[in-house]
């Protein structure tokens, strides 16, 4: 199939020269989507323990950056877009992050106790 | 008389050309009329209260005070003071300030402004139909459970109303970015484009998770699913999380604007170019990332784990520094400028003075130890109102007077306007400034009885009230007469800097016959020729 | 595209408050949630999963072909993206009926008969499957309005190498609505063995 190097002039909207995606890497990422999606269910299958969430998000994380990378074209946006699409991300994070660390948190208690339990050494402020 | 002149508000007539307008200054007009009928619901609910509270045993019942004054908070936090400055100032001022024709979606804003105005109704029915008794704080499970009352309405009401914010902000970060005329590099913006850009983000990412919080709330309310139940495994925190995740931003995004009208009144009004400049612009962005990470302040004593409490305190006490570089930068500016009182200034004044009062009365609440204290209490609601009226609301009053002569062509009556802002001022302090007392010798919030040894502070608050509501009323009177019958304004009355004082007032229906090129910098008073004495404002 | 960048990030947020709600509860009953796997039914999810893959790269074939200006195969891989969405949309019509009958659906007769003692918690769960890709759904249906539009202007010859921005645009909708899933797809699918 015939492929442009570079979209001829510039679409009407934007400020850039968005160049057209390869067949080829597109079809790949697809493919990839895919085996990672087989690979998480199974993987869930596996006991892990408390690592199977880790997995399961890394994996996702993979995917959801692949489609953004190469799908929505972050590849090849402005740095501002790029900031834009971080931004969300570490705000989502925020979010999430320290609300749950509330709750993690709670058993955290401190018991106040004397720094020594000798009774001769706080008379001498008397 | 000569043929009048053409300009944005008669170059077209008829209801259809204001209500399917996309020009950005008739948007904004458009908002300033209904945020104005809804600051005056939410004043009338305050007045009531306030009456209320002359007695220590009530005079309303225990219902329908909760009522009055969740009522108020509601009207006034999310049909008031958010929208405020970005939907009638900023609307109206940032593509002329950018040098552009209007904003980057001319048919969102105008979506926007129905968007609140359904959002209102929603409000306005709820009200008329008995209220909410919840606060406007809507916190589980007695919204989601067990409150009788017009929750659902209400909750419709703001949900909806978000999204006319959401859309604002979005409008003006676009617009920002990429409208700016030629030369008008980020360095040269002015300061309340500045502000406005950094209340749109905090706009576009807040909110959303208000949204979403309504909507669980309702889910909740609607079929018990739980999520917000402690009967059935759920977490009323959970709810305060998500609430507060937006709404403390939310306080940034009703202050920040106001932060940008101040930076240009005292600008123009010492006939000086703003004291680090670079330090009150990225304070801007600063307050709008590090109000993200707050929230939890406002849940120290409801069980929030004590580790993090911590946590939030310490960035609350940093969260309070880029508003103290502003304040620094303000007096600054001043020192050595040739200050003149005029009306705005007056009013910028006021707002150093009584936004200081109110932040530094921020740290009492930041710190653990004496939040405990004053939690709950008229502590805070005299913190939030130094910092929402005595702040804000003055800016916003400030930054009418001070393009008013832009906004309408005319001129308010200068005797006047002195008069209403010393009424405002001692007004608002005589109603606010007893109840820090009041919160500090422990009288709690939201109660409707107290006990009797508070009854003279609550008089002086009450009077108070009463000066602060006529002081409102002055304005509004005068500012509708000189529509009609206020001398005409030159472009420039207050020969002050900036793209807006170049154009005509009122401007073009396009703001610029040309697209401007800039190549100066912003702010330029340093030259002589805006040292003249200010000339007789009648054109 | 700006627009539609910020716009997405709204949308963040507003699926993060419940990505939130979900990691707290988790963490508060582990064991409950790992119970309600077995529910879920994770041949039709993961099915969904690739069918929605399979919907993004259409889709991204699609604003391929507005680029180079060839109208048949815009409308073409617009067609078939919207016949993989509203498959997903049968799917979750279908594991939404299944859960109906179950009575699995909070507030509407839940019952957890397997395991009652974590009768309160699988229904927080529940709730937020429904409510998560509930959401989730409502999008897709927006999506497919907006792909029915752009369908029809392309029919009209309406975009070419010089003007898709709405195709990229809506584009970048999709593929947001599609990062959502790829989350909401071991979060709700896979939190436990089910055998």
């Amino acid at each position: 199939m015939s492929t442009h190097a570079h979209a001829p002039g510039h679409a009407a909207s934007g400020q850039h020269h968005t160049p057209v995606p390869k067949v080829r890497t597109l079809v790949a990422v697809w493919a990839a989507l895919i085996v990672f999606t087989f690979l998480t269910s199974w993987v869930s299958e596996i006991e892990l323990g408390e690592w199977n969430i880790v997995v399961a998000l890394l994996i996702a994380l993979t995917k959801a950056s692949l489609v953004a990378w190469i799908f929505m074209g972050v590849r090849y946006s402005t740095t501002l877009t790029r900031l834009f699409c971080v931004a969300g991300l570490v705000w989502l994070m925020i979010l999430v992050l320290l609300t749950y660390s509330d709750y993690s948190t709670r058993g955290w208690t401190y018991q106040a106790a004397p720094w020594s339990t000798n009774k001769s050494a706080g008379s001498s402020l008397k | 008389m000569a043929t009048e002149e053409t300009h944005y508000l008669n170059a077209t007539h008829g209801w259809k050309s204001w209500l399917l307008t996309t020009d950005h200054k008739r948007i904004a007009m458009l908002y300033l009329i209904s945020i104005t009928l809804m600051f005056f619901v939410g004043g009338t609910m305050a007045v009531l209260f306030r009456i209320n509270l002359l007695q220590p045993e009530g005079i309303f019942s225990a219902e329908t005070y909760n009522r009055l004054f969740s009522m108020h908070g509601i009207v006034m936090v999310f049909f008031f003071l958010v929208p405020s400055i970005p939907a009638t100032l900023a609307n109206f001022l940032i593509p002329i300030m950018i040098g552009a024709k209007d904003l980057a979606f001319p048919r969102i804003n105008l979506l926007s402004w129905y968007i609140y105005i359904i959002g209102a109704v929603f409000a306005m029915f709820a009200i008329i139909r008995g209220g909410v008794d919840t606060g406007w704080t809507f916190y589980a499970p007695y919204s989601s459970t067990y409150s009788n009352s017009y929750v659902l309405t209400a909750a419709m009401g703001v949900f909806i109303a978000g999204f006319s914010s959401i859309l604002t902000g979005l409008n003006f970060i676009v617009t920002v970015h990429k409208m700016r005329a030629p030369g008008m590099t980020w360095s040269r913006l002015p300061l309340f484009v500045w502000a406005n850009y950094a209340t749109g983000l905090i706009q576009v990412l807040g909110t959303p998770v208000l949204a979403i919080t309504v909507l669980l709330l309702a889910f909740e309310r609607i079929a018990h699913v739980g999520i917000f139940d402690p009967n059935i495994g759920g977490d009323p925190i959970l709810f305060q999380h998500l609430f507060w995740f937006y709404s403390h931003p939310a306080v940034y995004i009703m202050i920040l604007p106001g932060m940008g009208v101040i930076s240009e009144i005292v600008a123009c009004f010492s006939r000086k170019r703003p004291f680090g400049y670079n330090f009150i612009a990225f304070s801007s962005m600063g307050i709008a990332v590090l109000s993200f990470v707050v929230w939890g302040h406002h849940m120290f004593v409801t069980g929030e784990a004590m580790y993090t409490s911590v946590a939030f305190s310490f960035l609350s006490f940093m969260v309070a520094v880029p508003s103290a570089i502003k304040v620094f930068n303000w007096t600054a500016t001043m020192y050595k400028g040739s200050v003149s009182f005029d009306t705005p200034m007056l009013y910028a004044f006021g707002f150093i003075g009584l936004f200081t009062i109110g932040g530094l009365t921020g740290l009492f609440l930041a710190a653990l130890a004496t939040d405990v204290a004053t939690h709950g209490t008229y502590f805070i609601v005299a913190h939030f109102h130094y910092v929402m009226v005595g702040g804000m609301v003055m800016a916003f009053l400030g930054g009418l007077h001070f393009w008013w002569p832009k906004i309408t062509g005319r001129m308010y009556p200068e005797a006047w306007s002195k008069f209403a802002c010393m009424i405002i001022f001692i007004g608002f302090n005589l109603t606010f400034f007893p109840q820090f007392i009041l919160g500090y010798l422990g009288m709690p919030r939201r109660y409707h009885a107290y006990p009797p040894e508070f009854q003279a502070l609550n008089v002086l608050s009450t009077a108070g009230a009463s000066i602060l509501g006529i002081g409102y009323l002055i304005p509004m009177i005068y500012f509708a007469w000189s529509i009609k019958f206020g001398p005409k304004a030159s472009a420039n009355p207050w020969n002050a800097a900036g793209l807006e004082w170049q154009i005509a007032s009122p401007p073009t229906t396009f703001n610029f016959d040309e697209t401007p090129t800039v190549t100066e910098e912003a702010y330029d008073y340093d030259g002589a020729r805006y040292y003249e004495p200010m000339e007789e404002v009648v054109g | 595209m700006l627009g539609m960048w910020t716009f997405l990030i709204t949308e963040v947020l507003f699926f993060g408050g419940m990505f939130g709600a979900y990691a707290v509860y988790r963490n508060m009953y582990p064991g409950a949630f790992a119970s309600t796997s077995r529910y879920m039914d994770v041949v039709l999810g993961g099915t969904n999963t690739a069918v929605l893959i399979c919907s993004s790269l259409t889709m991204v074939l699609a604003v391929r072909a507005a680029q180079l200006s060839k109208r048949k195969d815009l409308i073409l891989f617009l067609i078939l993206t919207m016949i993989f969405g509203s498959a997903f949309l049968g799917v979750k019509a279908f594991e939404y009926h299944s859960k109906w009958v179950e009575h699995l659906v909070p507030g509407f007769g839940f019952q957890y008969e397997h395991a009652p003692e974590y009768l309160h918690p699988a229904q927080l769960l529940f709730f937020l499957y429904f409510c998560m890709t509930g959401m989730h759904a409502i999008h897709m249906i927006v999506g497919l309005g907006l792909l029915t539009y752009l369908l029809v202007q392309a029919v009209r010859n309406q975009y070419n190498e010089y003007y898709f921005a709405p195709v990229e645009m809506i584009g970048l909708y999709w593929h947001f609505v599609d990062v959502v899933w790829i989350f909401l797809f071991p979060l709700l699918y896979l939190i436990g063995q089910r055998h």
